[in-house]
């Protein structure tokens, strides 16, 4: 599949808005260390809007995938049938949530706490139905397994938590040590279902060949003209146009940026207690996880591309 | 219920390309608008098509047979493109099976793209719709083109009558009669989405002694 920056863009913004409202719910829920009400009031409020402000970006960039986006509106009309559909009613949700979420904080309501909740369902809800809007592709097998879910969950829960550490640093200096633990812990957990998800796809064995694309039964058959010599959508839609060399070394490119690099980043900065190493740890963890979500769509191999392989 | 469909013969089709010719001008003078057609005398040709035909060579020399595979939308009896869609611009009719896109609904995401394994399915550059086969709806539905040409403009055009249209769910429609007797089939049946369409394959023609008639 051709990677879509617009939806590489909405999926980590909002990963990482979800991870962040995790990471502010359960401080909210769990609470100790010495933070005063004021702290604590500013902390959660303050988070919540980045949570929007960051889901906010990410919508906006997904606009640009629409061919017609002043239509958007239609768009959660087939919730009943589409994960897209469920997915554009799902983000909204959990922005209104959020900013629920800042106002009970900040004007000291005492059902914040219980907000935070329904704030976690709504970010469960919505990496359930953006996963899904993947997985349920059943013919991209890259993408149809329940690792796609939990990729998406721990990726996002570790930008977050990371991203919810940075927020401490400069609000609630006493959670830091906490958010960097869970960061290291949602990190190694994501390392273990990304590596696992890599070999999974590695030993697929594709369904669909040419026999059963044109249905002749003949074991050996070729594509000799797939019917017109410039390209097509199906040429540009469902391809990466890269080498296969770029898809291997993007490869380490992403695992090493998520995983060891950031993770000895934020590191160094817990025993430096420095707040600027980590806003670079958080930035380089970015990076890494734009190569990985482009890498997730690039690796997706669909049928149709059995039927335009040569130009004659 | 009734469902209409195509019936390809592999065995007759020579590619000429004439079904893609006469589907591309049917439907890029009608009124929803032109198909695109960005540098057709230039170097690099690219546009809106609803039908292709491809090539394969079948075999290892010297027993190779040359198949042109003209494919369009397969107008699916489970369509993975339909549930897909978020706007509800991708529906099938339940009067005759047809599998349509409502241009002024669709916003152009491409999910019924990569929902459909076929890839019948081509977003037009122009409109920034998904656009695929109509089956000629607009054709097969007319009350003022005369009888025997209610049929697709690919049905019409093709010179060796390699395209069959009808009813597949009804049984002694010619299309029925071609896929029981010469053993059609449908595309990619792993994935379950029961295609309307079907092929027909190669057989080894006999000839027909007159004398004997």
């Amino acid at each position: 599949m051709k990677p879509a920056w617009s939806v590489i863009f909405l999926t980590t913004l909002c990963g990482m808005a979800q991870g962040l409202m995790l990471a502010l719910v359960g401080a909210d829920v769990i609470g100790g260390g010495h933070v005063t009400p004021l702290s604590a009031r500013n902390f959660f409020s303050g988070g919540a809007v980045i949570c929007m402000v960051l889901t906010g970006l990410g919508l906006f960039a997904s606009f640009f995938h629409l061919g017609r986006p002043e239509r958007f509106w239609r768009s959660a009309a087939m919730w009943r049938t589409s994960w897209l559909s469920r997915e554009v009613i799902a983000v909204p949700a959990f922005f209104g949530s959020s900013a629920l979420y800042a106002w009970a904080h900040y004007s000291g309501q005492p059902y914040a706490m219980a907000l935070g909740l329904l704030c976690v369902i709504c970010a469960l809800a919505l990496w359930v139905c953006t996963a899904m809007i993947y997985a349920c592709l059943r013919f991209i097998r890259e993408w149809a397994s329940a690792y796609t879910l939990a990729n998406f969950v721990l990726l996002g829960c570790a930008s977050g938590f990371t991203l919810a550490s940075v927020w401490a640093a400069w609000a609630a200096p006493a959670w830091v040590p906490g958010y960097l633990n869970a960061a290291y812990l949602f990190l190694i957990v994501g390392l273990v279902v990304r590596l696992l998800m890599l070999k999974r796809n590695a030993a697929l064995k594709p369904v669909s060949t040419l026999q059963s694309a044109i249905g002749i039964k003949n074991p050996k058959i070729q594509q000799k003209a797939m019917g017109a010599m410039g390209g097509s959508f199906n040429t540009r839609e469902f391809f990466h146009g890269k080498s296969a060399l770029f898809i291997k070394n993007m490869r380490w490119v992403f695992l090493f940026l998520i995983f060891p690099v950031s993770t000895m980043l934020l590191a160094l900065a817990e025993a430096k207690i420095s707040g600027a190493l980590l806003v670079v740890a958080l930035l380089v963890q970015y990076a890494g996880l734009l190569a990985e979500r482009w890498f997730f769509f690039a690796q997706a191999n669909h049928p149709q591309n059995l039927y335009y392989q040569v130009v004659s | 219920m009734t469902q209409l469909a195509l019936v390809i013969d592999l065995n007759v089709c020579v590619g000429c390309h004439a079904c893609v010719t006469s589907c591309k001008q049917w439907n890029t003078s009608g009124t929803a608008g032109p198909l695109e057609d960005l540098n057709p005398y230039g170097e690099n040709p690219s546009g809106t098509f609803f039908n292709r035909v491809q090539t394969y060579e079948v075999g290892e020399f010297p027993l190779t047979e040359t198949v042109h595979f003209p494919k369009s939308c397969l107008h699916c009896e489970d369509p993975p493109c339909v549930p897909v869609c978020p706007t509800g611009a991708s529906y099938k009719r339940k009067e005759d099976g047809i599998v349509l896109v409502d241009y002024d609904k669709c916003i152009g995401c491409k999910y019924c793209a990569w929902a459909c394994p076929y890839g019948a399915r081509e977003l037009d550059e122009g409109r920034k719709v998904m656009t695929k086969c109509t089956l000629c709806v607009d054709r097969v539905t007319s009350t003022t083109l005369p009888e025997d040409e209610r049929k697709p403009a690919c049905v019409m055009a093709c010179p060796t009558s390699a395209r069959l249209f009808g009813d597949v769910h009804d049984e002694n429609s010619e299309v029925s009669v071609a896929i029981r007797e010469r053993g059609g089939y449908a595309l990619m049946p792993e994935w379950q989405t029961k295609p309307a369409n079907q092929y027909l394959p190669r057989k080894i023609t006999e000839l027909i002694d007159e004398a004997k008639l």
